[in-house]
């Protein structure tokens, strides 16, 4: 063993840092003992006594600093007194400016007294009571969670109305709120066009094709899709829709979601009678006749909800737009009669892998009543539930968001891996005639989906033509220039690997319809 | 909803980061809330809370007013027999919630040892021993008798005690004068020099200070805490300010009631101790606290206190009862040849100081310990920043220079601290956990949070 030492004449130290240095020597490898006392006669005995006494010590004093150690290896020992005063000196950290997050919302408050909007997505057993505690601090919510209970649903719902608070959720994804994107949503032009949406991808894509058709968005309200079942009442649909209805800024308003249940479709209704303004509804697969009996503006898809909408916003009349829609439909049939004239015969189905559910659900609607059988993971309308989510015949369209592919694993629209996989497989089968998919920027989603999806564009294209067949792959691009990933970018990367980009999710359905259309 | 429309979007993110990240990018402006999921409390506790959500907070606003009213004044010194309510011979107070000798930790042992010995009552630490056993001795706890203590906090009838006056509120608090550091009574040594040491202060310095203080006529303990925090006090671990500026006031009556050797060895006493000023900063605190008592309804805490095996809080509405938890022991730094190991739970009446917005809570006044919070002025600054989400109200006598003189974090509020789950931020010395050895360490502790659950569903049952 060696012990050595040193004495410090005259230095000072607080037994505080003393204790600190003491420690940190301690935690050296190889120590035995140590100590950092100063030499008052007391300290010297306990060095005495714990065979740490050094000759120097003996003539030290009060104001004298000694510091012993003891080590098996005298270069360990000798080190340490080397470095002894930066281990006297040691700091934590230099003071990087750490913030320190409150940790409630009641302290959030004092931080940001005026807030006035809450956004919530910690985990569902805990976010019904944050909201309510919002609400009760006269916070406009957007509940982004799920797995909220109904009861507190309808709770916290009610309490809003009461209070004339706007409550969105739970299980809502995007909102556009004085023109702010929330949680996921899309950078779009402010405008006249207030939406009142139960779908989020429903909402995005909207607002986006509005954007690019020039108009704009004065609001845009996520209800989450419980809200126009029969238990919840469409409470925050029929608010959101008042609210809009006497919003001066907002001139026409779009309405976005599956079919309501009957009897909040006879309360949305009521909501508008006698309205000033022009409403436009899809309710994807509803009837529209009763929709139109209901007051609004039937549209089928997404885009013709957007189109409508825009139209109506710059005075212009439908039948118009109508018309204009049967040539675009025109056009995208004569280019899927191009398409087809490249297919073996056996390429003969449609393949859908949708990151967005609501562009899965969309998908059926378009292709409903024209394309049979048609399979897929999350059925809508008069499609058959496929028997093995992870593997397509005939006709198939997937919900890439169900909770069968995201158990454990982030969403589709921000970890591609899953469907990029899944697109080799169907590029790899001899029967896919066209592969159908989304992508959706924004906020929330994939922060730069180019590296990520062009390589397997590339490679998928690839795979079918060292098979000897002419690959399809036609997919939308739900966003804005404005957006983060800027839409203009991200299309002209996903073009040039050959894929086939339209304006709308339902624009690349119908196309990819007439494609497999008679091929059966 | 159509107010919203009309302004500027303000955000609070409770939860996904991201969301914030994205707002911030869009120069929205918006506050980011760490979330944690709540305590597990009775639901009955929470709505009761929620439905009488108007009558708590108004019952807190007269506790809060109560506390930042407070005047403390030092006013006299006298035997804890002649001055403590319902002291009596044969009763013994000590630190923290009511405890009985076979739970009693070893310092605590130690010190009751020591007390009565020094009380003449026990000729040897063995007979001590059999008479604490023996039934004879009733433990009091000092809160329970308007009086605090630091570690065992042991007071016995002869000792000799400050008296401490409210003056806004009219009620008094007691203290015994401190000891020193090592091996002292209150750290739980019993040794001949201990029981020396105590008679020297009953002989000679209670004397002194007693014909001293009633020269002065009184000392304002309130700015003399508030000048401590501008010069790097926090009054809890750190002494060295007001200890001071105690001396100031103190030595010139000194010098004039008490002979030259006997003034002289007063001083140096005071002089060698920076802790001196403890026992008067819990007294102080206590007295403010006291006059909060008894307010139904109010979840204001007035009392944190340890025993060494429990840990307690009172509240300003739920009367004399205790809600208790075990004690934790501080995260700590050691003396040479000490560890964790040896340490005992934490222990003593001093946490007073933080349930008064004072110690852990304005440890950002106090840079010169800061190595005990992690070692950089920031970590101090943050920790007393949290305890504003906790406290109902800011001193508005003490303050944080580097806060820009922002007031320090003032009553506790237990509703608070069960819906974020901050605890308070205790400073605290160690001892050692066998009787008889004294104090090994200094350190910091986050408040166990067991008894203030049951306090927030104690008071729920009285809403």
């Amino acid at each position: 063993m060696h012990v050595k030492g040193l004495v410090k004449k005259g230095e000072y130290y607080d037994s505080v840092t003393l204790m600190m240095a003491a420690r940190r020597i301690a935690e050296r490898p190889g120590v035995a003992d140590s100590a950092v006392v100063m030499a008052t006669r007391e300290n010297k005995a306990i060095l005495a006594a714990a065979g740490l006494m050094i000759d120097a010590c003996n003539d030290a004093g009060d104001s004298d600093l000694v510091v012993v150690v003891k080590a098996e290896q005298a270069a360990v020992v000798d080190d340490i007194l080397a470095n002894i005063n930066s281990l006297l000196r040691a700091k934590h950290g230099a003071g990087a400016a750490k913030t320190v997050h409150p940790r409630t919302l009641e302290g959030a408050l004092k931080k940001l007294p005026d807030a006035n909007q809450a956004l919530i997505s910690v985990a569902g057993r805990y976010a019904g009571d944050e909201a309510m505690a919002a609400l009760r601090s006269g916070l406009h919510v957007m509940l982004f969670s799920d797995n909220v209970s109904l009861e507190q649903e309808i709770e916290l719902k009610r309490y809003a109305r009461e209070h004339g608070l706007l409550m969105m959720g739970p299980d809502v994804g995007t909102a556009i709120i004085n023109g702010v994107p929330l949680c996921f949503a899309n950078v779009v032009r402010r405008g006249d066009i207030g939406v009142v949406a139960a779908s989020g991808t429903g909402l995005q894509e909207v607002t986006a094709l509005i954007s690019n058709g020039g108009a704009g968005i004065s609001q845009a309200i996520g209800t989450g899709g419980r809200d126009v079942k029969e238990k919840v009442g469409g409470i925050t649909f029929i608010e959101a829709t008042r609210a809009l209805l006497a919003d001066e800024r907002t001139k026409v308003l779009l309405f976005v979601s599956k079919p309501p249940h009957e009897s909040v479709l006879e309360k949305i209704a009521e909501a508008i009678r006698g309205a000033a303004k022009p409403i436009v509804a899809t309710f994807l697969a509803a009837d529209g006749e009763a929709v139109a009996r209901a007051g609004m503006v039937a549209a089928a898809t997404l885009a013709e909800g957007a189109r409508k909408a825009l139209c109506l916003s710059r005075g212009g009349k439908l039948d118009e737009i109508d018309r204009a829609a049967a040539q675009r439909d025109e056009q995208l049939r004569a280019q899927a009669r191009q398409v087809a004239a490249l297919l073996k015969p056996g390429q003969r189905f449609l393949r859908g892998l949708f990151s967005g559910g609501t562009f899965c659900s969309e998908a059926q609607v378009i292709y409903q009543h024209r394309l049979a059988p048609i399979y897929s993971n999350a059925p809508y309308g008069g499609a058959q539930q496929c028997a093995d989510a992870l593997r397509s015949v005939a006709h198939t369209v997937i919900d890439l968001g169900e909770d069968e592919f995201t158990v454990g694993r982030p969403h589709p629209m921000i970890d591609f891996s899953l469907r990029n996989k899944r697109i080799l497989q169907e590029a790899a089968d001899g029967e896919t005639a066209v592969i159908l998919l989304d992508l959706v920027l924004g906020y929330g989603s994939h922060p730069d989906p180019v590296p990520d999806i062009v390589p397997v564009l590339e490679q998928a294209h690839e795979v079918a033509r060292q098979a000897g067949r002419h690959p399809v792959i036609a997919t939308s691009v739900t966003g804005t220039d404005a957006d983060p990933q800027n839409r203009s970018v991200v299309v002209e990367a996903v073009e040039r690997t050959g894929t086939l980009v339209f304006e709308s999710n339902a624009a690349a359905c119908a196309f990819a319809g007439h494609l497999v259309e008679g091929r059966s | 909803m159509k107010e919203l429309f009309g302004q500027a979007l303000k955000v609070i993110n409770l939860g996904l980061p991201s969301f914030k990240d994205a707002l911030d990018a869009l120069r929205v402006e918006a506050v980011q809330v760490e979330f944690k999921p709540r305590v597990a409390v009775s639901p009955a506790a929470r709505a009761a809370f929620r439905d009488h959500a108007e009558a708590v907070a108004k019952a807190n606003e007269v506790a809060l007013a109560r506390v930042l009213a407070g005047q403390p004044v030092l006013c006299g010194m006298g035997r804890a027999i002649d001055v403590i309510p319902g002291m009596q011979q044969n009763v013994l107070l000590h630190a923290g919630p009511p405890i009985t000798w076979e739970r009693m930790c070893g310092p605590m042992r130690g010190a009751v040892m020591g007390a009565l010995m020094y009380e003449g009552m026990a000729p040897s630490p063995e007979a001590a021993e059999r008479l604490a056993q023996s039934g004879e001795i009733a433990f009091h706890p000092c809160h329970e008798h308007q009086a605090v203590g630091p570690m065992a906090g042991v007071v016995s009838a002869s000792m000799p005690v400050f008296v401490v006056e409210n003056r806004e509120h009219g009620n008094r608090a007691y203290t015994t004068q401190n000891e020193g550091l090592g091996k002292v009574l209150r750290y739980g040594a019993y040794g001949p020099e201990v029981i020396e040491r105590l008679r020297w202060m009953a002989g000679t310095l209670y004397p002194a200070l007693q014909s001293a203080i009633a020269k002065l006529g009184s000392i304002d303990l309130k700015t003399v805490i508030a000048q401590a925090l501008h010069m790097g006090d926090e009054v809890h671990n750190r002494n060295r300010a007001a200890t001071s500026l105690l001396y100031r006031a103190l030595a010139p009556a000194v010098i004039e009631v008490a002979d030259k050797k006997t003034a002289a060895e007063v001083l140096n006493f005071i002089n060698g101790n920076d802790h001196f000023f403890l026992n008067l900063s819990m007294a102080a605190c206590k007295a403010v606290l006291d006059a909060a008592r008894g307010v139904k309804g109010s979840s204001l805490v007035v009392a944190m206190a340890r025993n060494g095996t429990d840990f307690g809080v009172q509240l300003a509405g739920t009367g004399d009862a205790w809600f208790i938890g075990p004690s934790p022991v501080p995260d700590a730094l050691f003396f040479k040849g000490f560890t964790k190991d040896d340490a005992n739970p934490d222990i003593g009446d001093s946490a007073i100081t933080e349930t008064g917005g004072l110690g852990g809570f304005a440890i950002a006044a106090s840079p010169a310990i800061v190595q005990f919070v992690g070692g950089s002025a920031e970590d101090a600054v943050n920790t007393t920043l949290q305890m504003y989400e906790i406290t109902l109200g800011e001193s508005t006598s003490y303050q944080i220079p580097a806060l820009d003189f922002r007031g320090t974090p003032t009553g506790i509020d237990v509703c608070k601290v069960i819906e974020s789950q901050i605890l308070p931020f205790i400073d605290t010395g160690v001892a050692h956990r066998l009787p008889g050895v004294g104090q090994v360490g200094a350190g910091v502790l986050a408040a166990p949070l067991e008894p203030f659950r049951k306090a927030y569903e104690g008071l729920a049952m009285t809403l």
